[in-house]
């Protein structure tokens, strides 16, 4: 289970190269901060450039179907540069999880759709839900659906939602256009992920995936979720720690480089031996799920119970050691803190996530 | 050749050696002996000293075929201190008559070696030993005070720091030897420790006499030697490739699953807490091997001990809570002497005891932390008042 490569591949860094010069160029911070001030006009163009200028859309989807045919790995290195940008896209609801339940319906129209940008969706379930422990009160009608769905993340970008809906034997997956609901978007916590409460009272559907296969279809997708999750987390925590080192070799007080002192160094250094450790874990759960491999479910669990916590923690450092400007709204380290903390929360808790392992490794309370 | 090439050689190799060397039929040492002779003995060392120059990662081509055959081996654990620190060290700076002399008996165990560095006075601050060598004719004589040497009792040679200028500031005066230990000026005394028993011992040097050609290196060049050995022990301290739950994990789970009358939801989450931080810490040791492909120690091995010592300290910890009534027994406090030092040996009470050595033996963790913070993320370094004063000038 340890054969898998842990290292980036070549491919992996020149994809990572491409998003990180993007980003440079398209997203700096003072652009992500103003999205908490009501501008959301980046958000919009920035999917536009990674979604169209680089195929990122349609990342996860085989080329036959207008895709690029990568796996789960390369994913993982987009997420990462998303998560040290803070960036505004909905890679990870709509090209990673709304795709891979798109795909699993063998809806081809829409997975092109998917994959060239054109379209965007999302699952409607809380961002919160994880896939363990996802569950919906959406009911079908002959008349349409009824009910609501809060704090769907990506829900805001979307064209169309994918809404798992309870029955009898399991949950069907239906499809359902935006113009069909209500949407309220909510003030989140993480205004560069911001969510959205769904009305979707009297909303016509489609069914796209039957009740025998529904649950499984969404719990797979919400796996992938958490498993790439990770590398977001590590993207987060490595801004992190980069900027804080960075910041702390330049500000004196007292008369000396305050990275000298050892209260710092020593601070520094586990949070640099923690953010190696999440990479190990972030990059096992994106080699697992790119494999198949056996010990994916595993490999999710451990990396969400690990890196939700690393990243919240690198974020935390990255404020307390950068003092009083560490504090502002002008430094973009609150961008990261709030970023982190909505992570960790997302398709389920640390604790949920440790409580899932000690069922998969027989550690039985 | 090629990768195929070199495995299909050294399967012949192997093939040949069990022909002519029978292991049920040989004597173990003879074995030991033509096995090194065949450079199969580690395989990237160098040819005619036990190896083939081939990449470390050939070695299991070997090791399999070998054990396969239920050949004898030169049982590592307890010549650990040859292998992984004198003998990279004779490699690397040992002239080709001490290779020649030193490498074949350390291999086959017929010569164990031992480590005189950490004096009383000189720990984490190993640079300012005072350990004396002073030059005397063809030979050296040394007097002084070692400490933390394990197997120093059984032990043929050691490798030696001591002080032979005080003139110079305390990294440049630095001298490094072999040492043999058969010499009547040796005294070694077990020193025990909080678990009772004494894994270490004090070494006193009296009047020494060490030959001019048992010196590792150049006069004045000991400190950069020594650092050599050095990093050589944090990579072996920090661990192998291991499979999952190997270490103290694997003792405090199968605790958990033998017990379930100690089970609370409140350990529980501390155990898969510690369960989660150990796995991902493997993994994290799997990452940095694939790394370093090349075989050579680097800063990285210091997260590594970094981590593995606090997760020791924990699950050990955690473990003697498990056992609530029996986590107030204790095995026993017999002073003895074990050859084999195993971190998760005897019973929870020792794992506990000794764990707390972990942070401290091959580089502490505060010193592990500086190292990491300076080298890797690039902070500035410790003031150190003493580095360019005269060692003899020092306050002590």
């Amino acid at each position: 289970m340890s054969d898998l490569n842990l290292l980036y591949t070549d491919v992996e860094d020149s994809l990572r190269d491409s998003v990180r010069s993007l980003l440079e160029d398209r997203c700096p911070a003072e652009r992500v901060i103003a999205t908490y001030d009501g501008d959301t006009s980046l958000g919009p163009e920035l999917w536009r450039a990674l979604a169209a200028d680089l195929g990122l859309a349609g990342l996860l989807v085989p080329e036959a179907l207008g895709g690029q045919g990568a796996s789960a790995r390369e994913a993982a290195v987009v997420l990462e540069e998303l998560g040290r940008f803070a960036a505004p896209a909905p890679f990870l609801t709509s090209a990673v999880i709304a795709t891979t339940v798109a795909r699993r319906a063998e809806e081809s129209e829409l997975v092109s759709a998917l994959a060239s940008g054109t379209t965007t969706a999302a699952l409607a379930v809380p961002f919160s839900a994880g896939p363990a422990t996802f569950g919906s009160d959406v009911l079908r009608f002959d008349d349409g659906l009824r009910g609501n769905v809060s704090s769907v993340a990506g829900a805001l970008e979307a064209d169309v939602l994918l809404v798992p809906v309870p029955t009898e034997t399991g949950f069907e997956v239906h499809k359902v256009d935006r113009d069909q609901v209500t949407m309220e978007p909510v003030v989140s916590l993480d205004m560069t992920r911001q969510l959205a409460d769904i009305d979707l009272t009297g909303a016509a559907s489609t069914l796209l995936i039957d009740a025998t296969d529904g649950a499984a279809a969404v719990r797979d997708a919400l796996e992938l979720g958490a498993a790439l999750l990770a590398s977001e987390q590590l993207g987060v925590a490595e801004w992190c720690l980069e900027s804080t080192v960075a910041y702390l070799k330049e500000r004196r007080q007292f008369g000396r480089i305050v990275g000298g002192f050892q209260a710092i160094k020593h601070r520094l250094a586990d949070l640099w031996v923690e953010v190696e450790s999440a990479r190990a874990a972030a990059r096992y759960a994106a080699a697992t799920a790119a494999e198949g491999d056996p010990d994916r479910q595993v490999a999710t669990a451990l990396a969400q119970a690990y890196c939700s916590g690393a990243a919240v923690h690198s974020a935390e450092e990255c404020v307390q050691l950068h003092g009083g400007i560490g504090m502002t709204w002008e430094h973009p380290a609150h961008l990261y803190l709030k970023r982190a903390k909505a992570d960790q929360l997302a398709f389920g808790t640390a604790e949920g996530h440790r409580a899932t392992l000690a069922g998969l490794v027989d550690l039985p309370v | 050749m090629t990768d195929d090439e070199v495995v299909a050689d050294l399967r012949r190799r192997v093939d040949d050696l069990l022909i002519r060397h029978d292991p049920a039929t040989t004597d173990r040492l003879d074995f030991m002996r033509a096995r090194f002779d065949a450079g199969l003995a580690w395989v990237h060392y160098p040819e005619g000293l036990g190896g083939l120059g081939l990449p470390r990662a050939m070695q299991s081509v070997v090791d399999e075929p070998l054990a396969k055959a239920s050949a004898p081996d030169n049982d590592p654990r307890r010549i650990g201190i040859g292998l992984g620190m004198a003998a990279p060290t004779i490699l690397m700076f040992g002239t080709e008559e001490q290779k020649k002399r030193f490498l074949r008996p350390l291999w086959t165990g017929e010569e164990v070696w031992c480590q005189l560095f950490s004096e009383p006075g000189a720990g984490s601050d190993l640079a300012a030993l005072s350990t004396r060598a002073v030059r005397d004719g063809d030979s050296w004589v040394v007097n002084g005070q070692k400490v933390w040497t394990s197997v120093a009792h059984k032990a043929r040679w050691a490798i030696l720091v001591a002080r032979s200028d005080p003139e110079q500031p305390k990294h440049a005066g630095l001298t490094y030897f072999v040492c043999d230990m058969t010499d009547p000026g040796v005294e070694v005394r077990p020193l025990r420790q909080i678990t009772g028993e004494a894994e270490f011992n004090e070494v006193f040097l009296t009047d020494v006499r060490i030959p001019d050609e048992n010196r590792l290196g150049n006069v004045g060049d000991g400190w950069r030697v020594a650092m050599g050995t050095l990093m050589n022990e944090r990579v072996a301290i920090g661990g192998g490739a291991a499979p999952r739950e190997s270490g103290m994990i694997g003792v405090v789970a199968d605790t958990w699953r033998k017990h379930p009358e100690v089970r609370t939801p409140a350990a529980h989450d501390r155990l898969l807490s510690l369960w989660v931080e150990a796995e991902v810490a493997r993994l994290t040791g799997t990452r940095l091997r694939q790394k370093l492909a090349s075989g050579e120690p680097g800063p990285e091995g210091s997260a590594m001990k970094l981590m593995f010592a606090r997760l020791a300290q924990q699950l050990s910890s955690l473990e003697l809570e498990l056992l609530g009534e029996d986590g107030l027994r204790y095995s026993d406090w017999t002073m003895v002497r074990p050859e084999i030092v195993e971190f998760t040996g005897r019973d929870a009470g020792y794992r506990y005891l000794r764990a707390k050595g972990n942070s401290i033996e091959g580089g502490t963790s505060e010193v592990l932390r500086n190292i990491i913070a300076e080298r890797v993320l690039g902070l500035p370094p410790e003031h150190r008042d003493d580095k360019d004063v005269p060692w003899k000038d020092l306050p002590r």
